[in-house]
């Protein structure tokens, strides 16, 4: 019913009864419904989105932004962006980059390894794997590469057993090698599991119309599969940046503040043993990495834009 | 008419007077017991009358459950004293979270406030008895043998009361390593693959104890309390040397073999606390640094009476040997010594004090000093000889 | 902005599209053969990364303090105490997390695929923010801002878990949707009398099956991994219960808990994921392929 119409059908209408008179309000109550329909629909959504990650976010600027006996300050963004928080920037910075880079590269491969074999099982398992690594973390990996590689873990003592001595080489799981290292162990899964659906977008028969025009592998990727891979492989990548940066129980098992990262400072402040009454720096930390995220994002989708016209 | 409404208003008003009377005998029957006495407000036992002991004792036992929070079963032996604390007053204790941490503590009492989990009483890092104390969420109480307390160890209102501590200890296992170090300097001696191989129970940024490490490292080097820049050049030393791991050291990197020699309070590494078979653990010559933790009433605690008998427990007799027995020097140990009340073979017992050492104590104001040197220069330091 | 997935779920697809894969992106004999070497190093170099360190582990619980053999770690777990209350306490998250993600995120995928596509950028960008977001920051935001009788209950986790789980969640009901020929679908079910109720129940759920399976199966797996915000939020979930349980305990139990932790979320996922499978390949016999 247009608005026209209800306007023609005005003192008509009314000579009708009662009943046309909620006609129309129905009517009207039913066009609004139908106009504000897309908003209902998706009202749950961005109510359930804004209550779990709005309110977080506005408090963690708030505290920020708020000194610890009340009352708007710098004092804490100023402490924050110098010394060993601003090392923790960098560091948490270039760990994020690196563990999405190579670990991304990798999973690429990897996952085309498994997609390619044969077995229905193998690729079960790893998909269930992966799902469980993706997730893992903590002292309790840090324990198990301890074993495997500390001074008297298993696999140094197979490898001093063939001759191979790692500290020699300089090997210790407890810099950032060795961190980036461990990392891989819940990142690789993590890029497996994100890249696996996109490489089964990957249509045969775009291979066989490659091949029946003569191209090679090597033309095959650079023009067909990699192209259509890109967006997954990009948005993998910001997704184990993000998981790499953010990370927080694996960091602190395996570094014990040894190195400057931003999530173990935050941890430190909120709840740690030691400094007592400055949860507001810890806050400022917070709002810190919530910047930083926001500038890798506007990067990613401007990257995004890029490639797409590189690779064409 | 008029008649009626006479009766109607004198009828309500007999009602309303006769359940007035028995709601006042009634209560006034009960303020003969225990159940009229707040017992939030209760700072201190009388000998007699509704807030006595034995009042406390009935109140406690109708409450029927004590909440406490971050107490581990091999920590101070509070495994043994919550068993029998709950056996002897027939009180179910609901121990929360046992591994966490001073911060998680006074965060539980902020954010489980109203529930009926909501920790009675703290046992925390005395920094943070103060930061609650002046956040007000703490009740004073002074315990009936609140004297026997050195009066450095407790705050003159009665809102936190150190409870037991230990010195920062070496902890050694024989049968790996040949020369255990008695010192920091010893520590310096052994370097490279088959030397010593030095860990700290966490980060000093986030754990007390490993702070008190690398303040008594401090004092073992030519610093003091006051100036812990030495203790973190120690470290750096160490780390040098390739002595010192970075790791979580626990028992299992004990028993793996990867951290052989643990910094640790004494009282934790002693009595099982690092389970490694020939784990002997020694207090270092050249610095004796110790520390106490506090006790803490929760203002806002759903079972105050519960919570004020737990605390006169712990400070019993009884209370202070069973944490003798954990290894650690509860507050009253002093007092308890002078009068023949502390358990002979117990003491004994504890990791010897080398002769002519002084302990040293930090303040709150130091400790939180000493947080922000290491916090700023940990990891340029330490981290960056590595 | 970020699209995370192609067509397909985990599973489904590529399994049912690897025999062409293998044939035809490989190609030629001698590249099949050159493949298969590299595909095998790859694997190989995988297999030993992954699983050396799991039989570290495993080889290091299996020990009592003496250094002998001895399965007392494993025997000692069932007992200890706390254990099944973290594990009660982590199922019933994780049912609730399921249920609420599901309820939340179906109805408004759908209708975005199938009314508003305008909108999918927008849901786009808002379920990638969980990951832009860490969960560190999320937590103290909460533990700041949430009132007094949210943080009294562990559902609040389980809200939260949504949170955490909604990319991954709506990547796959995405894929899953793009997959099939919704519109065909709903518009030949309205037009057969259905509303639009029986229309997601009965036409379009059975056939994003694969895509609501892989979703579930990863917000399972996240409920049972995640450590850093049960752990500020002081609620003992298995995550949580066996690094508690660690520090008390003696070495080799500490690595037994947590050995037994991810195997046996592994065991728990494949069983999942079996299960659905054996009653999927049921059901396309009686249907035969849609």
């Amino acid at each position: 019913m247009s608005s026209s119409e209800v306007a023609h059908s005005g003192p008509g209408a009314s000579a009708l009864g009662p009943e046309s008179a909620t006609l129309k309000n129905n009517s009207r109550i039913r066009r609004f419904l139908r106009r504000g329909e897309p908003a209902f629909a998706i009202a749950p959504f961005l109510i359930y989105a804004f209550l779990g990650l709005g309110i977080p976010s506005l408090a963690v600027v708030y505290y920020a932004f708020h000194a610890q006996t009340g009352g708007w300050t710098l004092y804490n963004i100023r402490l924050v962006t110098h010394g060993v928080f601003l090392t923790g920037f960098e560091n948490s910075i270039k760990l994020g980059l690196i563990s999405s880079i190579v670990p991304g590269i990798l999973g690429v491969f990897l996952a085309y390894a498994i997609q390619t074999s044969h077995s229905n099982v193998l690729r079960r398992l790893t998909s269930t794997a992966s799902g469980v690594l993706a997730n893992f973390g903590g002292i309790n990996l840090t324990f198990m590469f301890i074993a495997t590689l500390g001074s008297t873990g298993i696999l140094t003592y197979w490898l001093h057993d063939v001759g191979i001595n790692l500290a020699s080489f300089g090997f210790n799981l407890f810099t950032f090698s060795g961190v980036l290292f461990v990392y891989m162990y819940f990142q690789l899964p993590l890029m497996v599991l994100v890249i696996t659906p996109a490489l089964g977008g990957l249509r045969p028969s775009w291979r066989e119309a490659a091949e029946n025009m003569g191209a090679s592998s090597w033309r095959y990727w650079r023009y067909v599969g990699i192209p259509v891979l890109m967006p997954s492989i990009l948005g993998g990548m910001l997704l184990l940046f993000g998981s790499a940066f953010a990370a927080y129980a694996t960091a602190e098992s395996l570094t014990l503040g040894l190195i400057a990262l931003s999530p173990i400072q935050i941890g430190n402040f909120l709840n740690g043993n030691v400094i007592a009454g400055e949860t507001h720096v810890g806050y400022a930390i917070a709002f810190g990495m919530l910047i930083i995220l926001a500038v890798t994002m506007v990067l990613y989708s401007l990257v995004r834009k890029r490639a797409s016209k590189w690779l064409r | 008419m008029a008649l009626k409404k006479i009766r109607t208003v004198l009828l309500a008003g007999a009602t309303v007077a006769s359940l007035t009377a028995i709601g006042v005998t009634a209560g006034t029957g009960a303020a003969s017991g225990s159940a009229m006495v707040n017992w939030a407000k209760v700072t201190h036992l009388t000998a007699s009358g509704p807030t006595s002991m034995t009042a406390l004792v009935k109140a406690a036992k109708a409450e029927g459950k004590l909440n406490v929070v971050a107490l581990p079963n091999n920590w101070a032996n509070y495994g043994n004293i919550i068993k029998d604390f709950s056996q002897k007053y027939g009180i179910t204790v609901n121990s929360e979270n046992p591994e966490g941490s001073s911060a998680e503590e006074i965060q539980a009492i902020t954010s489980d406030k109203g529930r009926a989990s909501d920790p009675d009483v703290i046992d925390v890092g005395t920094s943070y008895a103060v930061t609650a104390q002046s956040e007000h969420l703490l009740a004073p109480y002074k315990v009936q043998t609140w004297n026997e307390i050195p009066s450095g160890l407790k705050q003159a209102d009665g809102y936190w009361f150190d409870d037991y501590g230990g010195y920062v200890a070496i902890g050694c296992d024989t049968k790996t390593v040949t020369t255990c170090p008695t010192s920091f300097k010893d520590m310096l001696n052994e370097t490279g693959a088959e030397g010593y191989k030095i860990g700290l129970n966490n980060s000093p940024l986030t754990s007390n104890s490993a702070l008190a490490a690398v303040e008594a490292a401090a004092i073992a080097n030519g610093g003091s309390l006051s100036n812990v820049a030495p203790g973190v050049s120690f470290f750096a030393t160490l780390n040098k040397n390739g002595a010192f791991v970075n790791t979580i050291a626990d028992s299992a990197t004990a028993l793996a073999g990867t951290t052989n020699i643990i910094l640790w309070w004494d009282y934790l590494q002693a009595n099982g606390g690092i389970d490694v078979p020939g784990w002997t653990v020694t207090i270092p010559t050249d610095a004796l640094l110790g520390e106490y933790y506090s006790q803490g009433i929760n203002a806002d605690a759903p079972d105050p009476a519960a919570a004020r008998l737990w605390e006169e427990y712990l400070y019993s007799v009884t209370g202070q040997n069973l944490w003798l027995a954990g290894g650690a020097r509860p507050a009253e140990l002093a007092y308890m010594q002078a009068h023949g009340t502390a358990n002979a073979g117990l003491v004994a017992k504890l990791p010897p004090i080398p002769a002519g050492e002084v302990p040293q104590f930090p303040t709150t104001a130091e400790i939180t000093a000493a947080a922000s040197t290491v916090e700023s220069t940990w990891a340029a330091d330490v981290g960056a000889s590595s | 902005m970020a699209t995370l997935s192609g067509a397909g779920s985990v599973f489904e697809v590529a399994e049912a599209e690897n025999e062409e894969v293998l044939a035809y992106s490989i190609g030629k004999p001698k590249r099949r053969r050159r493949i298969r070497w590299w595909r095998f190093v790859v694997l190989l170099l995988a297999g030993a990364y992954f699983l050396i360190p799991i039989y570290a582990g495993i080889k290091f619980s299996l020990q009592n303090v003496e250094g002998h053999f001895s399965f007392q770690a494993y025997r000692a777990l069932p007992s200890a105490p706390g254990f099944t209350g973290a594990l009660t306490l982590s199922f019933q998250l994780a049912v609730a997390t399921m249920i609420v993600s599901t309820l939340l995120m179906v109805p408004t995928s759908i209708y975005v695929h199938i009314r508003l596509p305008r909108l999918r950028r927008v849901l786009d960008v808002v379920t990638v923010m969980p990951i832009v977001i860490p969960p560190i920051v999320l937590i103290v935001g909460v533990l700041g801002a949430f009132p007094e009788w949210a943080k009294a209950s562990p559902y609040l986790l389980s809200f939260m878990y949504v949170i955490l789980a909604m990319p991954f969640v709506y990547r796959s009901l995405d894929a899953g949707l793009s997959a099939i020929d919704l519109k065909t679908l709903t518009e030949a079910s309205r037009s057969l009398g259905g509303n639009w109720i029986k229309t997601m129940w009965r036409v379009i759920l059975p056939n994003i099956r694969p895509a609501l399976l892989s979703a579930t199966v990863l917000t399972l797996a996240l409920v049972f991994g995640e450590y850093t915000m049960a752990s500020l939020d002081l609620w003992t979930t298995i995550p949580v219960w066996i690094v508690q349980f660690s520090i008390s305990a003696d070495g080799p139990v500490q690595v037994a808990a947590s050995m037994l932790g991810l195997v046996g979320t592994w065991i728990l996922l494949i069983a999942v994921v079996s299960l659905d499978r054996s009653q999927s390949r049921r059901s396309h016999r009686k249907l035969g392929t849609l």
